[in-house]
């Protein structure tokens, strides 16, 4: 088979996220994919994941929302599904782990959506893909390499550990490794899984500048430049509650929040509009956290 | 004719709640051949087998039914009872109505009636029982103890001292085991070498003990009173009877750098090595994993330098098989290492340490002297948070028992720290104080209200370090779940106490049965609690559950009074139930056709051949014979023999037909 030849293509589901308030996310994401010659097919009809807000209200409609997703997805033909956002991979692989383990659960939800869940996807978070497609052709593409970043996974990739399995639950490295692989040096640090405050960053952005506030203080004295993350709720609690951060830390913290595709954008040398840098609340300035411009980076074919 | 009596047991309410012991009895009494039933509230009591014997004597009973418990614990009960009233034993016959009955099945007819067919089943059977006698086998009075820790040093004593020969085998260079290791003991607060190392030198030199160190069992063959075990000594590459133990050769081994097990991988040992200074035998080993001369075939220091010639570099490990009567398995325990803990950084902080590393670092012959010591760099810590069940209680962990030990030996840490460190702050993060014992709870109020430990009741989520310091961040439940912060110098986790590495390979080898923990299994948790499924083979001590010493010191004695209980009779009666090979009238003698198939198959080498002569002595048939002191009823020649010549004693074909036939007929 001449695999190498064909075009890599790929399941995809953004979530709200990605179309909002992430628009940056999603972008880099879409950069990223061209840059490697990659198709990212969008699950048809996709709809909201339940995010926060469902399984508070009702636990079957928490469970239909993401099954639905899963339903159009294998029912479109594909076997892997590319989620970005952490809280949307999150739901989608618990309810996908929740249907396949209670055969009688699975008849309820089916009949709820009035279609058959079909055959379990492989769902991949961002740094999966990243490793799997991504890191293994880099080859010497990689013109900034990232100088000393701190990686901040969050919750949602890595909890519940029986379910998702990332590969050290209290102290993840897979982020580290990919960072590693963009010549950064990644600190060890024990915040990488501390919680950022997340939903509460509308209603009580008192307590996120407090959560968040200890991330940021901690990725800052301990010598990182940038703070790597996968998720958008934790790039909005970071990047987007600075203010209010420094406010109550009475600190001018200005670390850059940059997500895993957009530090592969400025690895490879993309301009900072495809991969939305432009878009963030702490200014990015790569000369702060890359290491010497090495050569021009490599013009669109 | 059959004359068989049914007695039904309600066993309190643990039958009768589901079952209904009256209709049981009622229907029993409708089976031909049954002429006696009754019910009864407990007929394992005195007045429940007297009823037994009574019927068997009015009504001249030539079978018993008893239908009750898991034959595993009355069936001898019952058979006695049968026995004093005349009736040969082996006609009594249980049928288990309530492990495989009443506690499985809610209250309804049908579980009545599944009672009533299970009795039908042993009636059926037991029409067809014939009277046996036991069989009796010689003692071997020699017990082998497995593991030379406090238990297997206490077992070995009281059997030695009782008369017997005892073999103590111990995996390690040196008998001590856990015990060796400990600083202070609770509640006393007095040294453990000070009480542990003369009871060590007793056993070296007691003349009924034979100690095996640097050895393992490999494989344990035979059953009560004649066992057979093979032991591989390991080779130590040192001539005992030349060693005098002067210690030159371990001062001067090149290779220096190996972590100390003794020490708990606080200190460094070189390759030969005795493991700590009150060692016995205190003669060195050498370590072949790690000594120079056996990885890189160059050194050969200690040979050159030792003054008796007593260092062996071509020494093998050898074979010894033991023969004996009795079996105490006291292979203790092991405690969790820090690195299985993530939240408190996998085993990466140095100054994070398990309970043993404390006590290591707190005995005055440790690796410190008995100083109070930072590892990573040596000064005195401040402020020192002991962190009890790291592990234990926690079923997201793997292990949801207590580990038993850890609230004492936490609070005896406190009390050490602080008599050292008088300037110093202990704290405490506990879920629950579990200090039952004579003296413990005095023990531990004494560690908080006399030498201030700060006990606050809560759990650890997360520890890391920040300049030098380790942050504990838990919660502190008796205030709401007030978040508390403490900047630690050193930590130490009372981690769970687990099985020791190859408890479940050495259980297998023994047939002893264990938890889902590795832990060995007693064979009744409350009656017969040092006793194992395995007749014969005993346990002391840590390797059944966490133990302190007081309970380890106790358990040794128990199964040690179990072994000279078994040694005080020179024959042991063992039950009938063995195969047969027919014999039937001439010709054709039997219908052994003489294939000898069963011979080869069967484990325990009980069958041999028979010849069977005429009148004038000629041979005219060779037949398979069963040796009763050997054959274990199994009954694997019984399926494999051929000619269908070969039956079980008790459990013969046509018994367990009836009693399938029995089920067959009613429905």
């Amino acid at each position: 088979m001449n695999q190498e030849l064909m075009k890599r293509t790929i399941g995809y589901y953004p979530g709200c996220s990605l179309e909002g308030s992430s628009r940056e996310y999603k972008e880099s994401v879409s950069a990223l994919a061209d840059a490697f010659d990659i198709t990212l097919e969008q699950v048809p009809d996709w709809n909201c994941c339940g995010a926060s807000a469902a399984h508070n209200l009702n636990k079957k409609l928490a469970l239909a929302l993401p099954a639905r997703v899963l339903a159009k997805a294998s029912a479109a033909g594909m076997t892997e599904l590319l989620v970005p956002c952490a809280a949307c991979y999150n739901k989608l692989s618990v309810v996908q782990h929740e249907l396949q383990n209670d055969a009688a659960l699975l008849a309820e939800v089916e009949e709820v959506m009035g279609q058959k869940l079909g055959s379990p996807l492989r769902i991949l978070n961002i740094i999966q893909f990243v490793q799997e497609e991504i890191v293994p052709r880099l080859g010497n593409r990689v013109v900034q390499p990232f100088d000393k970043v701190a990686c901040y996974y969050g919750c949602l990739l890595v909890r519940p550990n029986d379910i998702l399995k990332f590969d050290r639950v209290e102290d993840p490295q897979l982020m580290d490794e990919v960072m590693q692989a963009l010549g950064a040096e990644t600190i060890d640090w024990p915040f990488k899984t501390e919680c950022c405050g997340a939903g509460l960053s509308v209603s009580r952005t008192d307590v996120v500048a407090n959560l968040s506030g200890k991330i940021v203080k901690e990725a800052s004295e301990r010598g990182a430049k940038a703070i790597i993350v996968a998720c958008p709720m934790c790039h909005s609690n970071l990047d987007m509650r600075r203010a209010e951060i420094n406010k109550r830390y009475g600190m001018k913290y200005n670390i850059p929040v940059i997500y895993l595709s957009q530090a592969i954008g400025i690895a490879l040398g993309l301009q900072e509009q495809q991969t939305g840098l432009h878009r963030h609340f702490v200014k990015v300035d790569h000369t702060e956290f890359c290491k010497m411009q090495q050569r021009q980076p490599v013009t669109e074919q | 004719m059959a004359r068989i009596g049914v007695f039904i047991c309600h066993c309190g309410e643990n039958i009768s709640a589901t079952v209904d012991c009256p209709k049981v009895a009622e229907t029993a009494y409708k089976i031909p051949g049954v002429v006696f039933s009754t019910d009864y509230k407990y007929m394992c009591s005195d007045p429940g087998q007297t009823k037994i014997k009574e019927a068997i004597k009015e009504h001249n009973l030539t079978g018993v039914v008893v239908s009750a418990c898991s034959p595993r614990m009355h069936e001898p009960t019952f058979r006695k009872a049968c026995a004093e009233a005349g009736l040969n034993p082996f006609l009594c016959e249980m049928a288990n109505i309530r492990e495989h009955c009443s506690w499985v099945h809610e209250k309804s007819e049908e579980t009545t009636e599944k009672a009533s067919d299970l009795v039908r089943t042993q009636v059926e059977k037991v029409k067809r029982n014939h009277a046996l006698e036991s069989i009796k086998v010689p003692v071997n009075k020699t017990a082998v103890v497995i593991g030379g820790g406090v238990a297997g040093i206490q077992a070995s004593l009281d059997i030695a001292n009782a008369g017997h020969k005892v073999v103590l085998v111990e995996r390690d260079p040196s008998i001590g085991g856990h015990m060796a290791q400990l600083s202070e003991t609770f509640p006393t607060l007095d040294c453990s070498q000070c009480i542990l190392t003369p009871r060590m030198v007793e056993v070296a030199q007691h003349p009924n003990i034979t100690m095996m160190t640097y050895s393992e069992v490999e494989s344990l063959d035979g059953f009560i009173g004649n066992f057979k075990v093979k032991v591989r000594k390991k080779a130590k590459s040192v001539d005992e009877k030349l060693c005098t133990g002067c210690g030159l050769c371990t001062t001067k081994c090149p290779t220096k750098k190996i972590p100390n097990e003794f020490e708990q991988g606080m200190a460094m040992r070189p390759a030969i090595y005795v493991p700590f200074p009150q060692a016995v035998p205190n003669k060195p080993v050498i370590d072949r994993v790690n000594c120079k001369f056996f990885t890189s075939g160059k050194c050969k220091v200690c040979q050159k330098l030792c003054p008796t010639g007593a260092i062996n570099y071509e020494q093998e490990d050898e074979l010894v098989e033991l023969e004996a009567g009795a079996v105490v398995l006291a292979t203790g325990f092991d405690v969790l290492k820090t690195t299985y803990f993530p939240e408190y950084g996998y085993g990466k902080y140095k100054d994070v340490i398990n309970g043993l590393q404390f006590e290591r670092m707190a005995s005055a012959s440790g690796p410190t002297h008995g100083e109070i010591r930072r590892p990573s760099d040596g000064t005195i810590p401040e402020k020192v948070v002991f962190l009890a069940c790291a592990g234990s209680r926690d079923p997201a962990k793997g292990i949801s028992y207590c580990s038993k030990i850890c609230c004492m030996y936490t609070a005896k840490h406190t009390m050490l720290y602080k008599h050292k460190v008088h300037s110093g702050t202990p704290y405490v993060f506990y879920m629950d104080i579990r200090a039952a014992g004579k003296s413990y709870d005095e023990f531990t109020r004494r560690a908080i209200e006399e030498d201030g430990a700060k006990y606050i009741r809560g759990r650890v989520s997360t520890i890391y370090e920040k300049d030098g310091k380790l942050i504990v961040k838990g919660a502190d439940t008796l205030l709401g779940g007030k978040p508390v912060e403490i900047e630690a110098d050193m930590v130490v986790l009372a981690t769970a106490g687990v099985a020791n590495h190859g408890a479940e390979s050495l259980a297998q080898k023994l047939h002893v049965s264990y938890d889902n923990h590795h832990f060995f299994a007693e064979a009744h948790p409350k009656l017969k609690p040092v006793e194992t499924n395995t007749a014969g083979i005993f346990l002391a001590g840590a390797c059944q559950a966490p133990k302190d010493i007081p309970e380890s010191v106790s358990a040794a004695s128990g199964a040690a009074a179990k072994v000279i209980g078994l040694f005080s009779k020179s024959e042991l009666t063992r039950e009938p139930v063995v195969a047969k090979v027919n014999r039937t009238p001439a010709p054709p003698f039997s219908s052994c056709m003489g294939c000898f198939m069963c011979k080869e198959i069967c484990p325990y080498q009980a069958i041999d051949k028979e010849e069977i002569k005429d009148r004038a002595g000629n041979v005219v048939k060779v037949v398979a014979h069963i040796n009763p002191g050997l054959c274990q009823g199994c009954g694997t020649c019984v399926a494999f023999c051929r000619s269908k010549s070969i039956d079980m004693e008790g459990y013969t074909n046509e018994q367990v037909f009836a009693e399938v036939e029995a089920l067959l007929n009613n429905s």
